[in-house]
């Protein structure tokens, strides 16, 4: 009995390894895109990031026939919302502080919604149903980020790295 | 630009610069799994002995206390040879 244990154990521990492998980078990307962080001093990212991998550990093996990644990924937006609407007071306020990321621009649900419907390519129904909104407010988000995103405004005086060159 | 070419252009702009994925990530990831999950087994068992006891707590107390008998009669006396109108 014990010895089973330990090579479930085992088992369990060596698909996690592979898991984090070859996920965490793709997911450590998502994580700083949604914290705005510049990918070099993302310590919220990378937070976020070991709470969502640390969660889908402790549900390996209930997970049997689901994608861990998608499990991961769904804490991780969740866990970013809940935290969002706790540091800002709720409300879809601008991010305050110095943004430094590419995504610094956009208020912390903006940036969800762009994240998941265009980095990740999760459906938009989908979104909705994991951020608990109707269908057509996250099809509003995601314009009006992309929107953002593509036409800095002119006054904000702090560099914007990206969205210049790509601007028409 | 229509609505198919801004969104490449953003999607763009969000893949430009990746992350390093820090060296300690996997132990620490594993390090909260572990005690999240020993957490949640230590919540179930505790849970099931609490079941358990509240079980066997109510059977004890009904095999003792008999609920389902009928208790006798306290203010009626009891009437010797009574046949009916």
């Amino acid at each position: 009995m014990r010895e089973r244990r330990a090579s479930l154990r085992a088992l369990r521990n060596r698909e996690f390894e592979a898991f984090v492998a070859g996920a965490s980078g793709r997911l450590l990307h998502t994580a700083t895109l949604l914290t705005a962080e510049p990918p070099d001093d993302n310590p919220r990212a990378c937070r976020l990031l070991s709470l969502a991998l640390a969660h889908t550990y402790a549900y390996w093996d209930r997970a049997r026939g689901e994608d861990p990644y998608v499990r991961a990924r769904a804490h991780l937006a969740t866990r970013f919302a809940r935290e969002a609407w706790h540091r800002h007071g709720g409300g879809p306020r601008r991010s305050r502080g110095p943004a430094a990321g590419v995504l610094g621009g956009l208020s912390p649900q903006e940036r969800l919604v762009l994240v998941l419907r265009l980095y990740e390519g999760v459906a938009e129904e989908q979104t909705a149903a994991l951020l608990g909104l109707p269908t057509e407010r996250v099809g509003a988000l995601c314009d009006r980020a992309v929107a953002t995103l593509l036409r800095p405004a002119p006054d904000r005086s702090r560099p914007v790295a990206g969205p210049r060159t790509a601007a028409p | 630009m229509n609505r198919s070419r801004r969104e490449a252009a953003a999607r763009q702009i969000m893949e430009a610069s990746s992350p390093r994925v820090p060296p300690g990530l996997y132990a620490d990831a594993l390090r909260r799994g572990v005690r999240a999950r020993r957490r949640r087994t230590a919540a179930r068992r505790l849970a099931w002995g609490l079941l358990w006891a509240v079980v066997v707590a109510s059977a004890v107390w009904a095999l003792t206390v008999r609920p389902w008998v009928e208790p006798p009669s306290e203010t009626t006396p009891p009437v010797p040879g009574w046949t009916g109108w």
